[in-house]
């Protein structure tokens, strides 16, 4: 039984471009507007002021009850506009929305948290303002303080709580709202990763409960885990809606500004110089159950090619593998042998459970009797790993460069001995 | 319990008003908040709504009866009826400015949860009240001290702060929603309140207005009849008040109020579109 039905959801917005910015006008502008108006020049019309803005357009989706829906899609894509939309803070240019059941959304930690008054009155006053009725808050108070950790600090204004107290108050407020729908927008961006590892585990909660969840995040492991179906949108659009690893994994292939392989099949044109020409650099990765895109378990191969012009040049590759943001992982190469002119391939294979899930950048170097740099193609192949994890409750952000696999063993060595 | 809900363009469903009802263990702790918040914060705390009306009597005392040589309605002591004045008038101009900006303060609320948003400029009332009662107290006092005694007047008391109220909410809903829009607003709302202070009748009595070519206009304003009445009450029939202006004051006020909250109506949903 479906418990939320929209049909044809649009929200315009007017942008003005006269303007500094879309926030308020003052009662000058119209004044001044209103002058220019009447002694109006004609103005350049092909210079428009206001420009319409639809951060939504047509939504239809309808959700069942229980559904733990995720979505995804670009910033500005309207998946904040649809929350507010649904939580009621702003309304829909056209269409509607039916809602069978209690709704609760968590846009934000603490919301209304007022910083003079203190951690007990603030529970009552966030939580009033979430919807609780105060017999619940009553209820549930000794429960929100325990999952906060915050009992010491009751009476003391919130204005003295560091940012994580603050945060683990405000999520323990909203953990123990029993509305039967959810909406929670990317609340898990804040906090260490003990506290998301406790907000993730109590939204698991939730959706285990039967109750209906809508989760948008950029957190895709955590959409994964938590949400059965998916929407992904674009540009004010719902464009998909499915299973949730379907929708990731279109996500994921239409987002990322990948370059997988390069080639050149004409020799003229082809970069280098008179020694070495480039043919191609290509990415083959080999995915992994039937996936489409790299994940951490995907083993790689990057197969460089390039024509050699002089006869008994003495060779080898290098190739540097950076973060996106420029440091460098690792640079491997070849070794240094003589070839004659022609086409020469070099493969380099990079294992699965090696690297950690981010965005990589390739540069590839011929060098000459294993000193002179002939050619460098810098930055020629960029590509995503996805994360992927199997039998753990965390998802926040896995550190570290690599993730590889080693050997790491543990037993017991030794049993105390009781005399 | 089956709770329904339906979204859609240009305004609120049906149900607005059992919401607002719904709602109303909120509209308790918001006012709470205000109040316990406004007394935590400063030093003197609750000494200033003791020391404000105070200290603006005095000086008034000084400047219009010493100074100017102002009287008032005979047989009644000048301070009383100065005290009086400001205590309604105070009632008003700080109801009607809290309500003006409560949207704007609580901006923070209205991006990020919904409940009707009529709650918000209710529950700033509260703050004026307390000071209002406050106010109230000290004039009961100065009176008995003063040896003036209270008229039986004063059980019409309650119709006149409602009718304040009324009107301060009436003007202020439409404050509060043209401030969300228009940022300059909100500099005109002391000035407003400024010039109040002048054209009603807290440092004079409505008496002096009597006869002239222009008392028919200065009556149309429901804060003159509004204090007025409320010194009547207080101060007894020996006090300046015209019962022929309840009726235009109440028609006034309560026309300002219908028309006030059908635009906060029509416009509260898309406050948060210019916040």
């Amino acid at each position: 039984m479906p418990v939320i039905v929209a049909e044809n959801i649009s929200k315009k917005y007017i942008i003005d471009h006269q303007r500094k910015s879309g926030g308020p006008s003052s009662f000058r502008d119209i004044v001044t507007d209103t002058v220019d108006k009447v002694f109006a020049r004609k103005k350049n019309d092909n210079f428009k002021e206001k420009e319409e803005f639809w951060a939504l357009q047509d939504v239809n989706f309808s959700i069942d009850q229980g559904d733990r829906i995720g979505i995804v899609g670009h910033n500005g894509a309207g998946k904040s506009t649809l929350l507010k939309i649904l939580s009621r803070i702003t309304e829909p240019t056209t269409g509607q929305i039916k809602i069978d059941g209690r709704i609760a959304s968590l846009l934000e930690v603490g919301t209304g948290f007022h910083p003079e008054l203190t951690g007990r009155e603030n529970i009552f006053l966030n939580g009033a303002i979430l919807g609780m009725a105060k017999s619940e808050i009553k209820q549930s108070f000794d429960a929100i303080i325990d999952f906060a950790g915050v009992e010491k600090f009751l009476d003391t204004p919130v204005k003295r709580y560091s940012s994580g107290m603050y945060v683990r108050l405000g999520f323990a407020i909203a953990a123990h709202l029993n509305p039967e729908i959810l909406i929670v927008d990317e609340v898990l961006a804040v906090g260490d990763t003990e506290f998301q590892k406790k907000c993730l585990g109590k939204m698991r909660d939730v959706s285990e409960s039967g109750r209906t969840l809508l989760f948008v995040s950029h957190n895709l492991t955590a959409i994964q885990a938590l949400c059965n179906k998916s929407f992904y949108f674009e540009k004010g659009r719902l464009i998909d809606q499915g299973e949730t690893l379907h929708i990731v994994t279109n996500y994921l292939s239409k987002v990322s500004h990948k370059t997988l392989e390069k080639h050149w099949d004409d020799i003229e044109h082809a970069p280098g110089n008179d020694q070495v020409r480039i043919k191609s650099f290509k990415l083959l990765p080999e995915y992994q159950e039937n996936l489409s895109h790299i994940d951490v378990r995907t083993p790689m191969d990057f197969q460089f090619q390039f024509w050699n012009m002089e006869e008994g040049a003495q060779l080898n590759l290098s190739m540097h593998l950076y973060t996106f943001t420029g440091e460098c992982i690792f640079n491997v190469g070849t070794t240094s042998q003589a070839f004659g002119a022609g086409l020469v391939t070099g493969t380099c294979s990079i294992p699965g459970n090696f690297l950690n899930d981010g965005s990589y950048v390739v540069s590839m170097m011929i060098v000459k009797d294993t000193s002179t740099v002939l050619y460098n193609m810098e930055e020629a192949l960029v590509f995503d790993i996805e994360d992927y994890r199997e039998n753990v409750t965390w998802y926040g952000k896995w550190p570290g460069y690599i993730r590889p696999q080693l050997n790491f063993s543990i037993s017991q060595t030794e049993h105390l001995v009781n005399d | 319990m089956q709770h329904s809900t339906t979204i859609k363009a240009g305004g609120s469903e049906k149900d607005y008003w059992k919401d607002l009802w719904l709602n109303r263990q909120l509209l308790w702790i918001l006012s709470k908040r205000d109040i316990s918040v406004r007394y935590k914060q400063t030093l003197l705390g609750l000494a200033w709504s003791v020391l404000r009306p105070l200290m603006t009597m005095t000086i008034m005392v000084f400047v219009f009866s010493l100074v100017a040589k102002l009287e008032g309605d005979p047989g009644i002591p000048y301070p009383l009826m100065v005290l009086s004045g400001i205590t309604i008038w105070t009632f008003f101009s700080n109801t009607f400015t809290q309500i003006s900006n409560s949207i704007l303060i609580n901006s923070n609320l209205v991006s990020k949860v919904y409940f009707p948003r009529l709650l918000m400029p209710l529950s700033s009332v509260a703050v004026g009240f307390v000071d209002f009662v406050i106010t109230f107290v000290i004039f009961l006092l100065f009176t008995i001290i003063s040896g003036y005694g209270l008229s039986w007047n004063i059980i019409f008391l309650p119709a006149f702060v409602l009718l304040t109220f009324i009107i301060s909410l009436g003007v202020g809903l439409f404050f509060a929603v043209l401030n969300v829009r228009f940022r300059d607003i909100g500099q005109l709302i002391p000035f407003i309140v400024q010039v109040g202070f002048y054209i009603c009748p807290i440092a004079y009595t409505s008496r002096l207005v009597e006869g002239e070519w222009f008392e028919s206009i200065y009556k149309l304003n429901p804060i003159v009849g509004i204090i007025d009445g409320f010194r009547w009450c207080l101060l007894g029939d020996k006090a300046y008040f015209d019962p022929q202006s309840l009726y235009s004051t109440t028609i006034i006020s309560l026309v300002i109020l219908v028309l006030s909250v059908m635009y906060f109506r029509k416009k509260e949903n898309t406050f948060v579109d210019h916040i």
